[in-house]
Order: C-alpha cells, then sequence, then structure tokens
C-alpha cells in the first residue's frame, strides 16, 4: 500500500513538471487501453475456442437435441456418449491402436535421429550437406505417393494390419523432420563441451547420455511434440495400411455415418477425446515451440 | 614427464596451420606461447593434447610415441577461452567428474575437489550449477576440473580473455602459485606480451603457424632472435625504422644523421632495419648523446595510469610508450629523444643482428 502510495505521489510530481495531463485523466486514459486491450484478446480467443466450445457442446447433447434446436449449451446434460466410447471396445481400441502406433513412432524416430543429428552436427564427410538436404526433400513427397508401394510391400512381408506397420510407414516422414530439429539444437551445444568430456576421460556413450542428451532435453521434448503431431493427425497412410487389428481412432469415427443417419453426439465425444492428448503434449513443451518451429535454429 | 614435437606440420584444407614446428618442453615448466590471432596457439594446443592428429610429424611424450594415441588414453587436461562447463552437473559434480570417470573412492574425491575449491575460491559455490555462476566463477569451475587430476599437461587457451581486468589480473597471479608445486608441464596461450613477462616461465613465440624463438620469457623478451620476434613481444609494438649503416653513423631518411654507438660500428655497413623499444623513447634527454627529433602528435592514448603517444616524423612513424596521464594536442610539435645506445639492428631477411648491452634497469617496460 504505501509501495503504491509512493509511486502515485512520484506520477504526480512527474506530471506536474513534464506535462499538462492531470494525473486522474492519465490515470483513466491507462485504464481505458488496458480494458480495451483485453477486449480484443477476449474476442479474439472467443473466437477461437468457439469451434472447439461447440464440440464439447454437442458430446454433452443427445442426438435429438443436437439436431432439434440450437443450444448454446446442453439443456439436457448428457455423458452417454462418453460411455459408450469407454464401453465399447471397438471405440476404445481406436485410441489404443493409435497411441500404440504414435509411440513406436516416436520411439523408432528418436532412436535413429539422435545418432544421425550428432553426426550432422559434428562431423564432416563426403556429401553431407546434400544428404541433409536430401532428408528435408522427403517431407515434400506427399503420403500419396507412397501408399501403394507401402501397401502392396507390407502386404507381401506380412507386416498389413500390425501397428508396427503404420509407426515404420510414418517413420518416412518424423525421422527427417527430427534430424533437422535435433541438429539446429544440436549444434547450439558448443563443439568444446565434447572435446572436454573426452579430455576427462568420458567414453562416448556415458558423455552422450550423461553430458549431451541433458543438454537439449528441451530440443529432445520439442521432437516429441512434432513427431507426436505429425503421426497423431496423420490419416491416409494408417487407415491404408490397416485393417481391423491396428485400425486409428481417425478411421474409426468414420463409422459413426450408418445407414440409420450420423451419430453426432458419439462423434463429438470422439473429436474432444482425439484433442485432450495434443493439448497435453503442447502444455509440456509450450515454452521452447517456437524454437523448434524454427528447426532447433534461433 | 616431458613433452618433444618433432617437426609438426598440421595442414587443414590444403592451408598449413602449423609447419615445421619443433619444440621440447621440460618436465614442470610452465610454457607460454605468444602470438597473434591466427598463430596457431590453438591448433598447437589441440595437437598437443591430441584432439587432432598432426598431418606430419612427431608427438613423444616421456620418451613414446603418442602422435596417434586418442585424447581419452592421454593424461591432459584443458582450459578453454569460452567458459565450457557442463550445464547438467553442480559445480562439485563438474569438478569431481574426472576423478570419478577414473574411479577414485568417495572419501578422495571430496577432499580433492574441496582442495581444488578452497584454492580456486569456489568452496562456497559447490552446489549451485555453472549457469547461475559469473563469468569469472564459471571459468574457475573450469580450472577446477582441469587442475583436480594430475595430469601430465595441462593446456590453457587464453583462459582470461573474456574476464574483466582486475579478475584477470587476480587469476593470473593465483594460476603461477598453484603451478609452483606441481610437477607437470603447463601451457599457457596468450595475445598479449604483459601477460606472457608477468607469467614468466618460458616463451614460445608463434607467427603465422611457425614457432620464431622459444627460451625463458626474460631472455626472448630482451633478446628478439629476429624482427617478427621482437614485435610480437612488446607492447605497443617496437618502433621499426629503416636507415643506413656507415662507418660511423646512422642515417634515417636519408637526412637524419645519428652518431652511431661503438657496438653497432662492428657491423657491416648497409641497409638495415633498426629497433627501438615504445619506452625508451623519451621526451627529455636522459644522455648525452640521445638524439632529438622533430615529431607531430597523431594520437595520445590513455591506458590505465600509461600513455601510448603517437607521432610521426616526416616519413616514419613511431610510439612512445609514457608512464603517467599526458595530454597532448593533435599535430602538436614535440621534442623526442631518439637513444642511441638502444638500437635494435635488424638485416633485411629480419634477423637480428645486434642486441643492445643491458643498461642498468632501463631496458624494461
Amino acid at each position: 500500500m504505501s509501495y503504491q502510495l509512493e509511486n502515485t505521489q512520484r506520477g504526480e510530481k512527474y506530471n506536474s513538471i513534464f506535462s499538462k495531463v492531470s494525473s486522474a485523466k492519465r490515470r483513466n486514459r491507462t485504464a481505458r487501453s488496458h480494458w480495451r486491450s483485453r477486449l480484443l484478446l477476449g474476442l479474439y480467443l472467443a473466437l477461437m475456442i468457439l469451434p472447439i466450445y461447440w464440440l464439447i457442446n454437442m458430446s454433452l447433447q443427445t442426438n435429438s437435441e443436437i439436431l432439434g434446436s440450437m443450444t448454446l449449451w446442453p439443456q439436457n446434460l448428457t455423458f452417454d456418449n462418453y460411455i459408450g466410447i469407454f464401453t465399447n471396445s471397438s471405440w476404445y481400441m481406436g485410441y489404443v491402436n493409435s497411441m500404440l502406433y504414435v509411440a513406436m513412432n516416436m520411439l523408432i524416430t528418436i532412436c535413429v535421429a539422435l545418432p544421425a543429428a550428432y553426426a550432422f552436427s559434428r562431423y564432416t564427410f563426403i556429401g553431407d550437406k546434400h544428404l541433409f538436404f536430401w532428408l528435408l526433400t522427403n517431407l515434400m513427397a506427399p503420403p500419396a505417393v507412397f501408399l501403394l508401394p507401402y501397401f502392396q510391400l507390407y502386404y507381401s512381408v506380412g507386416l498389413f494390419d500390425t501397428h508396427i506397420a503404420v509407426a515404420l510407414a510414418h517413420c518416412l516422414f518424423n525421422i527427417p523432420l527430427a534430424i533437422w530439429i535435433l541438429e539446429g539444437f544440436m549444434s547450439s551445444v558448443p563443439k568444446e563441451i565434447d572435446e572436454t568430456a573426452y579430455i576427462d576421460g568420458y567414453s562416448f556413450p556415458r558423455f552422450f547420455v550423461k553430458i549431451f542428451i541433458p543438454m537439449i532435453r528441451s530440443g529432445i521434448g520439442v521432437t516429441l511434440f512434432f513427431l507426436f503431431m505429425f503421426s497423431w493427425v496423420e490419416l491416409l497412410l494408417a487407415r491404408t495400411l490397416t485393417a481391423t487389428d491396428a485400425q486409428p481412432i481417425g478411421m474409426i469415427m468414420t463409422r459413426t455415418s450408418t445407414a440409420s443417419g450420423i451419430d453426432w453426439g458419439t462423434l463429438a465425444a470422439a473429436g474432444v477425446l482425439t484433442i485432450i492428448p495434443g493439448i497435453l503434449v503442447v502444455y509440456f513443451v509450450r515454452n521452447h515451440i517456437a524454437k523448434g518451429f524454427a528447426l532447433g535454429r534461433t | 614427464m616431458s613433452l618433444h614435437l618433432q617437426n609438426i606440420d598440421h595442414i587443414v584444407n590444403g592451408v598449413p596451420h602449423i609447419s615445421g614446428i619443433d619444440l621440447a618442453l621440460e618436465p614442470g615448466s610452465f610454457n607460454v606461447l605468444l602470438g597473434r590471432t591466427l598463430a596457431g596457439k590453438t591448433t598447437l594446443m589441440r595437437l598437443m593434447a591430441g584432439l587432432e592428429p598432426p598431418t606430419r610429424g612427431k608427438i613423444i611424450m616421456d620418451g613414446k610415441d603418442v602422435t596417434n594415441v586418442s585424447v581419452r588414453k592421454r593424461n591432459v587436461s584443458m582450459v578453454y577461452q569460452q567458459f565450457i562447463n557442463y550445464p547438467s552437473l553442480t559445480v562439485y559434480d563438474n569438478i569431481a567428474s574426472p576423478l570419478k570417470l577414473a574411479k577414485h573412492p568417495k572419501s578422495e574425491i571430496d577432499k580433492r575437489v574441496g582442495e581444488i575449491a578452497e584454492m580456486l575460491h569456489i568452496e562456497h559455490l559447490l552446489k549451485r550449477y555453472p549457469q547461475e555462476l559469473s563469468g569469472g566463477q564459471q571459468q574457475r569451475t573450469a580450472m577446477g576440473r582441469a587442475l583436480v587430476k594430475d595430469a601430465d599437461l595441462i593446456l590453457f587457451d587464453e583462459p582470461l580473455v573474456n574476464l574483466d581486468y582486475k579478475l584477470r589480473e587476480e587469476l593470473r597471479d593465483e594460476l603461477r602459485d598453484l603451478f609452483k608445486a606441481r610437477n607437470c608441464i603447463a601451457v599457457y596461450a596468450t595475445t598479449e606480451p604483459n601477460e606472457a613477462l608477468a607469467l614468466g616461465g618460458n616463451t614460445a613465440v608463434l607467427h603465422e603457424g611457425k614457432l620464431l624463438q622459444y627460451g625463458p620469457t626474460e631472455q626472448v623478451y630482451r633478446e628478439p632472435n629476429g624482427r617478427f620476434s621482437a614485435e610480437m613481444f612488446s607492447e605497443p609494438p617496437i618502433n621499426i625504422v629503416p636507415g643506413q649503416l656507415t662507418d660511423s653513423e646512422i642515417t634515417f631518411d636519408q637526412s637524419l644523421h645519428f652518431p652511431c654507438d661503438d657496438q653497432l660500428k662492428r657491423l657491416e655497413p648497409g641497409d638495415y632495419d633498426f629497433g627501438v623499444r615504445a619506452s625508451h623513447l623519451t621526451l627529455q634527454p636522459q644522455q648525452a648523446d640521445d638524439m632529438a627529433l622533430d615529431v607531430h602528435v597523431d594520437v595520445a592514448e590513455i591506458s590505465g595510469s600509461e600513455t601510448f603517444l603517437h607521432v610521426h616524423h616526416e616519413r616514419f612513424p613511431l610510439v612512445l610508450h609514457l608512464a603517467g596521464i599526458h595530454q597532448f594536442s593533435v599535430n602538436e610539435p614535440l621534442k623526442v629523444y631518439f637513444p642511441t645506445h638502444q638500437l635494435y639492428a635488424f638485416d633485411k631477411q629480419g634477423h637480428t643482428v645486434h642486441i643492445p648491452a643491458r643498461q642498468g634497469g632501463a631496458a624494461h617496460g
């Protein structure tokens, strides 16, 4: 309180010397601009959240209410849609399948990309720059291009309709991306740290695990977020390479349109459940995402 | 433990970084590598450490050829110009890491880390992480890690460059004391002649990848074996004035005639480059036969309690090193006294042909 008082006094002194605007007017104006920015921000947020709110709103209504009239909030609050998903194994297995192949993909990708990115960031070898750029070109081909060869290949080696099939297929996009992001983070670690570790007597694996990986922890987090994002939302390859045993949730959601019409409520509930993992992952890496979008280069 | 570099060449992408260096370092010696940037100091240290193998030549440690032995198997330690620590480990773990890897017992590690930390005045920071420390403290941590193991060879690559002036002097003095008790070879790279003089020991003067001179620091300073060596090892650089020597006098700039001192008369008459240290030029005559020169002031640099006065004669510039702070205005005419007894003479190939005799305490600065 006393601090505030002092501050006001100082402000008034300042005003009396340097400007004709009285402190009351000034306070008024700052308050107004403060409110204006809050209002704009609130409006923006409302617009952004509106579709998500509508999804949640729908997921808590019955089909008849959804189709009957436009309601801003559920008139008859119901959790039946969620209960339906969690009790029907053909529904919840979709989530299990998706999470399984996404986790597998993240694991494979990070295990491959960490050493590869280290090599690109620390060593020079013949064609290293070309190879590095070639990796990025893998991201430029649309997945549809690889659809037929993958399907045919996996079918003939007996990988069709397994989780690992989808995980491997997603590696095509995720490994180059992970190498690019991780290389950026690794290159910002001075090479002298590696040398100091060798001088101190660290063996390479021990240095890598004990010293190096902790230094690029945030980079690995961001990379995992990107891997998750790509693999979780990718539907084309996941759908084509699976039939029943490893079907992704995105595919199961299309089953809601049946001869008796579309099951809107269940579809909305499934949608809500699908965006939750993404929100969780974003929450953990929220401070480092910008650097990740710049591929680790600041 | 001795270190002998035999005819080392190091060529990177066709560009020679080190050429033909032959250097033997004595056990227990403190060696300063002096040279400007790009002289090859860092490269030479990396070769000594074994971080890179030389293109040609051999590195002999204690009579054993270690040219291609990896850095992990050599008992060396190194401090870099940047503050290099492991950010994920505490200061204690940073310093202890070489000992932990060598599998020393816990109690011994505790004791040695404690001793080193005390020596470097960071004993109260052991639980902190490197990012939470100031630059000087970070560099002390790096030094602690280098000193904690009994390395045969300790390399310092301009460790004090990124620190402020006061801290540098303090750490430099501590460093000298730390090495008195040890029987390892210390190599310290620096660009500053004053730092080399303050550290003492031996000095190797490097220039463009070549070793110009190696010997006790005082001797290298007083008796440079060539023009480059003399220029490198004086701050401000020694003044070089081309001139002719005849039987009885030196002529600068075709018009300035100096009587020449008895020792210089022994040289063959001909063209030479004459060198005079900035600290030997004065504004008041010191001796009866000092020669007065009419010059004009270019600029006066004040550094601490010293003044570097840049002046020019008609054809050649000179730098004076004056004690105390003096004010001069630009283009002010001055008389500068040139000591004829303190001239170095270099032949046109850059070799030293004449070194002035020592005069009771005057030759210094």
